[in-house]
């Protein structure tokens, strides 16, 4: 059958989200296809495999309800676009970015293939310029930078949210205003967790900086393969088209990776750890390596995805891989948060790549990595003391490692701890953490310069 | 005859052709309308199966593949340094002329300048004999490399009958030809070299001598040979790239291949920007200078990615050749093991442990092997060096996964990453504990000639306290340190100050970045003289507060950071202070 140079064909086979479509001779592969009913219901989906007149085609919205007799393909002729312009902002789509607030279309500047292009590392600018996000634990001790990606690994039931939503309210304060954008892509998420993100940037006036995504638990699966694709694209446009510093959120990527294996399972292929497929690091890559700062262009794309591990296992393949391609990570505890910790970050096992280049003389403060450096080093021997302390108690103790103790408790009590609303300078931050410092002897500072310690460690 | 045929099947990166009976195994080929490159890597009947080094996206079957006739090739002429290329050798920077930010498809290259002229120095004349491997001639490629024109290994070689005269000529030049059985052979600057064959040499050396990278843990606990071979395995934020990044900046050779094998775009632009701005201990120019970097970053296409490690590991023969010596480090190895499970796993392969193919391991093993000093073919006598650098990035950090394992049969110098190092900022967290190093019997007579006799005792004597404190470790897990009798606790005290003081090592610092042997040596002999001179003092009397209080200990923990590589004497004056805080301590007690 064909209808205006555009070919329909039969469906030969249907398992799981994918359908094999008979008769096929001219379809390329990753093309959109449109999937219709008798009924005149429409789908999309794209094409995986393709060959000897056959092409695998997996459907974003689910197979459920589809019949083979019943139900025709249509090659569009092209990959999956997303239309974009300056007017997205302040709008809120669906997870395959058509409209979901009852609003028209919006006019397009342009369409664009939702899969992006690899960016030319030459052609990157390496980032170093150092976000202020108010939260003393990230400015102080694992500094986010534009334009760099720097996930939370977090558990079921912790704070990620409160502290993402932190970031997006208060990172977007500093600097000119109209230049700041938030994308924010929903991923499988509870509908509440997505509202409580549209409410806070509401509350915050950022809303109509933004641009939503929303694929909510009970949206099609296989649809969350899409939805941080759209959402970069038009973060892509925002920072490089229109030279916008564009944070993107996306939540929760552990259930992108389960779409992922949920095809690869449909298409039997040979799985690698945990039943996730052998190119699950490629897949994630080429989402993740979508942030960047590119020369010559004004904007940047910085993204913050958020991760639940599954059991609180780092080692877990979605975590484990995500964190060999992004720049970084920010763990939340679980011990942390049972004791009522907000943000739970645990520092010693989070870090921040592109932190080095970013601090220091003319961005923070010259002193920021050692004073940083040391604040690590006394609170990982804070956490050995404890362990020590469980076992010999506190009484078998040396002076120094009562000190330890001392350091540890201050360190989660006055600066880590902080309010949800509340914004703290980088000069704050930076006091809090030489306070903390100070309550050692100088001679167990070993890794700030002593120009530094006479400046401002505090005697008492 | 090229063959020539059409695509039948499309499924990522890659692609089934028919009509294709006349391709030959490995050769590269063109494939669809926007003429993409791909390599055949299997033939059955008359279909050929190719991986493609671009995205296929939009292919569709019916489109034309055509064979080049050749396997996949680089292009070995003066140019080659300072740039920065894909997984097959197309520079970046002209990629970015034909599609801007991001990376297009279907854009042929030249890898090199072929229009640039460069300053000739011929070293034979005619008559002279030559054969494959023997230099004919010099040009000055860049600030730190001299490039050696030579006779390619697949070349006749023979009598030369005419040589250009000194002067400056371009890489399409013909600059002499030979006479070998009445036929004539032109040679130019340059030549091709398929990726996959190593390239041939006279004889393999032993390596005995060290590569010194200024990196004190490597240096003088786990230290490698120029030409041998070494792995770097640990999870992330280890800090494997920093310790790769601090190899390929100050290690002592004449030229640095870096290959970025699916790891981070931001990575390969921090070395494009730092590297030009940096200099050479040794010589003062740039870094960039001596450096070659293929990149081909996780999100470049995966088949690429596979290539990209041979495109590298032949660039580095070829310096080797003119009697060089070139690190190739190659961040990381897990993921170009990962491109040959995914291009396996589309191929249908029965696969072995975790899915990847069962010849993994052989793979690796021909990989390692490219490593080695040897003596170059050809006139006159050149050694040069290979040496072999692999990140490996486990997952979950667990090292019995199948990459990590097959590469540690393969490797002499094993540097294993330690989360928990990492986690209390110890950098680099290489575990002191976990790894080991087959050269240092090699090499420690170099030690012994250029710097000091006593080295490989020294560090016997610190590697030494290192372990018994491992194991005293455990007692105080369960009893606490006051459990120990002053002689064990002083152990654990030196055993500290060799980490704060010897083994860690900041990177981002200006004075620690970089660590002169002879520097190593004299924080080495002070650390195991302050640990034998206060086990004697103990046993003199001296109480264990006061040594902890003297304050020479802290001295010696900033060392690394406060003295320069040119303020030797220094550490001297520390060693004095150190005799003297001794003396008193001891001193004092002998009063009382």
């Amino acid at each position: 059958m064909s209808e205006g140079g555009v070919q329909y064909s039969k469906i030969a086979e249907i398992k799981g989200p994918l359908v094999v479509v008979d008769d096929v001779s001219n379809a390329a592969f990753d093309e959109l296809v449109e999937i219709e009913t008798n009924e005149g219901e429409r789908r999309l989906g794209k094409v995986l495999e393709v060959g000897n007149g056959k092409a695998i085609v997996q459907v974003f919205e689910g197979t459920t309800g589809l019949s083979i007799s019943g139900t025709n393909a249509k090659f569009v002729g092209k990959m999956m676009e997303m239309p974009v312009s300056k007017e997205l902002l302040g709008r809120v789509f669906d997870g395959l970015g058509r409209p979901k607030d009852g609003l028209p279309d919006p006019i397009a500047d342009k369409f664009v293939d939702i899969n992006g292009e690899p960016m030319n590392p030459e052609q990157r600018e390496y980032p170093k310029d150092f976000i202020q996000t108010g939260v003393s634990v990230i400015d102080g001790t694992m500094t986010l930078i534009r334009g760099q990606k720097l996930p939370i690994f977090s558990g079921s039931g912790m704070s990620h949210n409160l502290l993402a939503a932190q970031i997006a309210r208060q990172a977007s304060v500093v600097g000119t205003q109209d230049d700041f954008a938030v994308v924010f892509a929903a991923i499988g998420v509870q509908y509440s967790e997505a509202e409580y993100f549209r409410r806070s940037l509401e509350e915050s006036g950022a809303l109509k900086r933004s641009v939503l995504f929303l694929n909510t638990a009970d949206d099609p699966a296989i649809e969350r393969i899409i939805t941080p694709r759209v959402a970069l694209t038009v973060a892509e446009y925002l920072a490089f088209e229109l030279g916008m510093h564009v944070l993107v959120i996306l939540t929760d990527m552990t259930n992108y990776a389960e779409a992922l294996r949920e095809i690869s399972a449909a298409r039997e292929e040979v799985p690698g750890r945990k039943g996730y497929p052998g190119y699950l690091y490629t897949d994630l890559s080429t989402i993740y390596e979508r942030a960047g700062k590119l020369n010559g262009r004004k904007g940047s794309v910085t993204q913050v995805p958020i991760l639940s591990m599954p059991s609180d296992d780092i080692t877990h393949p979605i975590p484990d891989l995500t964190g060999y391609i992004t720049e970084g990570q920010i763990v939340l505890g679980r011990d942390l948060f049972r004791q009522g910790v907000y943000p739970p970050v645990n520092i010693l096992m989070s870090l921040s790549r592109l932190m080095k280049d970013g601090i220091g003389e003319g961005s923070t403060r010259a002193d920021h990595g050692e004073v940083s450096n040391q604040i690590y080093d006394a609170y990982s021997r804070a956490q050995e003391v404890r362990a020590l302390a469980g076992i010999v108690g506190k009484a078998g103790l040396t002076e120094i490692d009562l000190k330890y103790m001392d350091v540890g408790d201050a360190f989660e009590n006055e600066f880590l701890t902080q309010a949800t609303d509340e914004n703290r300078t980088i000069e704050e931050t930076l006091g809090i953490m030489w306070k903390i410092v100070s309550k050692l002897p100088k001679n167990e500072i070993t890794k700030i310069k002593d120009k530094y310690v006479d400046q401002y460690y505090k005697e008492k | 005859m090229a063959a020539k045929g059409r695509i039948v099947w499309v499924s990522g990166p890659a692609v089934r052709a028919d009509g294709m009976s006349d391709a030959k195994m490995y050769e590269t080929v063109t494939v669809g309308n926007s003429k993409l490159v791909g390599e055949v890597i299997r033939l059955t009947g008359d279909v050929a199966f190719i991986q493609v080094y671009e995205s296929t996206s939009g292919l569709k079957p019916g489109e034309p593949v055509v064979g080049t006739g050749n396997p996949l090739s680089v292009l070995l002429g003066p140019g080659i340094i300072g740039q920065i290329y894909d997984g097959i050798q197309r520079p970046l920077k002209e990629l970015s002329k034909a599609s801007g930010s991001f990376i297009g498809r279907g854009i042929t290259t030249t890898p090199v300048d072929m229009t640039k002229q460069y300053h000739f120095v011929p070293t034979v004349s005619v008559g002279d004999e030559v054969t494959p491997g023997s230099v004919i001639g010099t040009v000055q490629e860049s600030s730190l490399i001299e490039n050696s024109i030579m006779v390619p290994p697949d070349h006749k070689g023979g009598k030369i009958t005419n040589i250009v005269s000194e002067g400056d000529y371009d890489l399409e030049t013909e600059m002499a030809t030979t006479e070998k059985d009445g036929q004539t052979f032109p040679l130019k600057m340059y030549h091709k070299w398929p990726v996959r064959k190593p390239r041939p040499f006279l004889k393999r050396h032993d390596p005995t001598v060290p590569l010194i990278t200024g990196q004190r843990v490597i240096d003088t606990f786990f230290p490698i040979a120029k030409g041998g071979t070494g792995s770097i395995p640990g999870a992330f934020g280890t800090g494997k790239t920093v310790t790769l990044h601090q190899i390929a900046k100050w290690a002592d050779s004449q030229v640095v291949v870096y290959i970025g094998c699916g790891e981070r775009g931001n990575e390969m632009t921090e070395v494009l920007v730092e590297f030009p701005e940096l200099k050479d201990p040794r010589t003062g120019k740039p870094l960039m200078d001596r450096t070659v970097l293929v990149a081909n970053t996780s999100n470049m296409p995966v088949a690429a990615r596979e290539a990209s490690i041979y495109t590298g590991v032949t660039i580095a023969e070829y310096y080797r050749d003119m009697g060089k010596d070139v690190v190739l480090v190659a961040d990381s190895t897990s993921r170009w093991a990962e491109s040959l499970r995914e291009m396996s796993g589309r191929l249908e392969e029965m696969p072995a442990e975790e899915g990847y193919p069962s010849y993994l391991a052989s793979r690796l093993a021909e990989f390692y092997e490219r490593a080695g000093r040897v003596r170059a073919s050809g006139s006159p006598d050149r050694d040069g060096s290979v040496t072999l650098i692999g990140a490996v990035s486990p997952s979950g950090g667990d090292f019995t996964e199948p990459v990590t394992t097959h590469t540690m049969r393969f490797i002499k110098t094993f540097w294993a990453l330690d989360a928990k190092l990492a986690y209390s900022r110890h950098y680099p967290s290489i575990n002191w504990m976990n790894s080991y190093s087959g050269y240092l019997a090699d090499i420690a007579k170099w030690w012994g000639e250029n710097i000091s006799e006593d080295w490989l005792k020294l560090r016997g004597e610190s590697y030494g306290v290192l372990q018994r404190e491992d194991t005293l470790k455990e007692i105080v897990r369960l009893l606490g340190p006051e459990a120990l009798p002053d002689e064990e606790k002083l152990i654990l005290e030196v055993a500290r100050m060799i980490k704060i003081g010897l083994l860690q090592q900041n990177s981002f610092d200006e004075v620690d970045t970089y660590c002169s042997p002879e520097k190593q040596y004299k924080l080495l002999k002070l650390l195991v003289d302050f640990y034998n001179r206060g086990q004697q003092a103990l046993k003199e009397g001296a109480a264990l507060a006061d040594i902890r209080a003297m304050s020479v200990v802290s001295s010696m923990l900033k060392a690394r950071m406060d003295i320069k590589d040119d303020e030797m004497s220094k550490l001297d004056q520390l060693d004095v202070d150190m005799q003297e805080q001794f003396k008193s301590i001891t001193g004092v007690k002998v009063q009382n």
